[in-house]
């Protein structure tokens, strides 16, 4: 963390999380690895889910591996653009949608 | 990719035409630095250096480096601009191998194959030998390139040859942009078309097989689902059937390397490939079962070294000499780029191999 507060090359110590807590980070990644198995949806399904909410956490690091994770599985560049339409379409809709509260208040307080 | 040039490096002049060059950028910078470790101290780890070979079991002749295309990962280097072609004489020399070889499949690559001039002779010819699996690789368009290739499918299909053709997307836009524009509407005709005569079809025993490899600095899929993926779009969209999917990495050598030199892609992809690296591929990579012949003669431990001005470490190095015993003796000569073959799953001429 010396100039950054992200390094690319952080992403490959990910693992090392267990090392202070290895049951809980064990059982982490154990769970991870089962999600991201070909299931009801395919593997190449839940990477581009995966990038889309990579996205709308902003997650750097998530935003580097499924880029490639997608790319290895054959997914478009506009596959990909969309999918995070569909990530910012969500994330903006539930901004939003509050607005209907800021409208019941309004209309409550000084309707 | 960057924009797919129409021409071989070899007409470019381009430095890296010069097989020394790409040894030496594949044995200094991080590899001499000891930032990342030499494929031999790897594979010394696990006993399995000197590599050796296995069983033969697999003949890859090289017919030529002729293409009618000037894809951007070649390996080869191949396009129209290159002359280098087998003559009869040495494919008479190949045939005296073919007929007495241990090997149970004969692999025919290039280049387009199909432009050598004595190509359908040589497959007639080789085909009387009676070898088990008889594999032409196409590359598709070339079935459409010309009137005289439009009866290929129907020529293959009479000598019974297996025919494995690339593919790296079934959109158009991913497969123009690595194989050339309008690419992918000739292949897609030429499956059809291969696929009319009884090529691809579920039960059929003509054997229509797909090689996918990434279009850019990334590594290939998984190859189960790749083939999945690639069935399911080609027959809904196109109505086109084919067997297996072959899922292979780019080696790090000619146009490719070329290619992510440019595009400052080169250590960070020696570095995937490296981290990739599965003990357990080095068992099954291609060299240790197969000998690659070049369109003169030369005898080589794959195509990828053929490439690499690599010849045989054995005193038999020419197949007027053959001599499948002392061959089978031989040290193989192995640098960084054996990396492309032991990454994930491994990756050979035949798809993963772990
Ligand atoms: S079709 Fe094959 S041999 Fe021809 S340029 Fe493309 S990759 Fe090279
Ligand atoms: S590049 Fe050739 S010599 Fe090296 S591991 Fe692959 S097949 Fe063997």
């Amino acid at each position: 963390m010396d100039n950054n507060y992200y390094d690319p090359k952080d992403l490959k110590k990910f693992g090392d999380i267990t090392e202070w807590s290895e049951e809980l980070g064990t059982k982490y990644f154990d769970y991870y690895g089962k999600v991201f198995e070909e299931g009801a949806l395919t593997a190449r399904e839940k990477a581009l889910i995966a990038l889309a909410v990579a996205h709308t956490e902003q997650c750097p690091y998530c935003i580097d591996a499924y880029t490639v994770d997608c790319l290895k599985r054959g997914v478009t560049k506009e596959q990909m653009m969309e999918a995070i339409h569909v990530g910012a379409a969500i994330k903006s809709g539930a901004t939003l949608v509050h607005g209907v509260m800021m409208m019941n208040k309004v209309n409550k307080l000084d309707g | 990719m960057t924009k797919l040039k129409l021409q071989s490096l070899h007409k470019r002049e381009s430095e890296l035409a010069y097989a020394e060059r790409q040894l030496e950028i594949l044995s200094n910078g991080i590899f001499k630095s000891g930032e990342l470790p030499k494929f031999k101290d790897k594979i010394a780890e696990i006993g399995q250096s000197p590599l050796k070979p296995k069983k033969l079991e697999i003949l890859q002749i090289n017919l030529g480096y002729m293409c009618n295309q000037v894809c951007s990962h070649c390996h080869v280097d191949a396009g129209p601009d290159r002359k280098e072609i087998m003559t009869r004489e040495t494919m008479k020399q190949c045939l005296e191998v073919i007929k007495n070889t241990g090997a149970h499949t004969l692999d025919l690559t290039g280049g387009a194959p199909e432009m050598n001039p004595d190509f359908r002779w040589f497959v007639e010819e080789a085909s009387k030998a009676g070898i088990e699996d008889f594999i032409v690789r196409s590359n598709l368009t070339i079935i459409r390139a010309n009137k005289k290739y439009h009866d290929l499918p129907e020529f293959f299909k009479k000598h019974n040859v297996h025919v494995v053709s690339s593919m790296p997307h079934w959109t158009k836009g991913k497969t123009d942009k690595q194989r050339g524009d309008g690419v992918f509407d000739k292949s897609i005709k030429a499956l059809q078309e291969l696929n009319a005569v009884g090529y691809g079809l579920p039960d059929s025993r003509l054997r229509l097989d797909l090689v996918y490899n990434p279009s850019g600095a990334f590594l290939p899929g998984d190859q189960t689902s790749m083939e999945k993926d690639f069935k399911k779009a080609l027959q809904e969209d196109f109505g086109i059937r084919f067997h297996n999917l072959f899922a292979i990495t780019n080696l790090p050598i000619s146009r490719f390397l070329d290619y992510l030199i440019a595009s400052e892609n080169y250590e960070d992809y020696m570095y995937s490939l490296v981290e990739a690296y599965n003990p357990t591929a080095v068992e099954n990579v291609m060299c240790r079962n197969t000998l690659s012949i070049s369109w003169d003669g030369w005898l080589y431990d794959c195509d990828f070294n053929q490439m690499l001005g690599l010849k045989v470490d054995s005193k038999i190095k020419h197949i007027k000499e053959y001599n499948e015993d002392l061959l089978n003796n031989r040290n193989i000569i192995i640098s960084q780029h054996c990396y492309g073959c032991t990454a994930g799953a491994g990756s050979s001429c035949q798809g993963s191999v772990a």
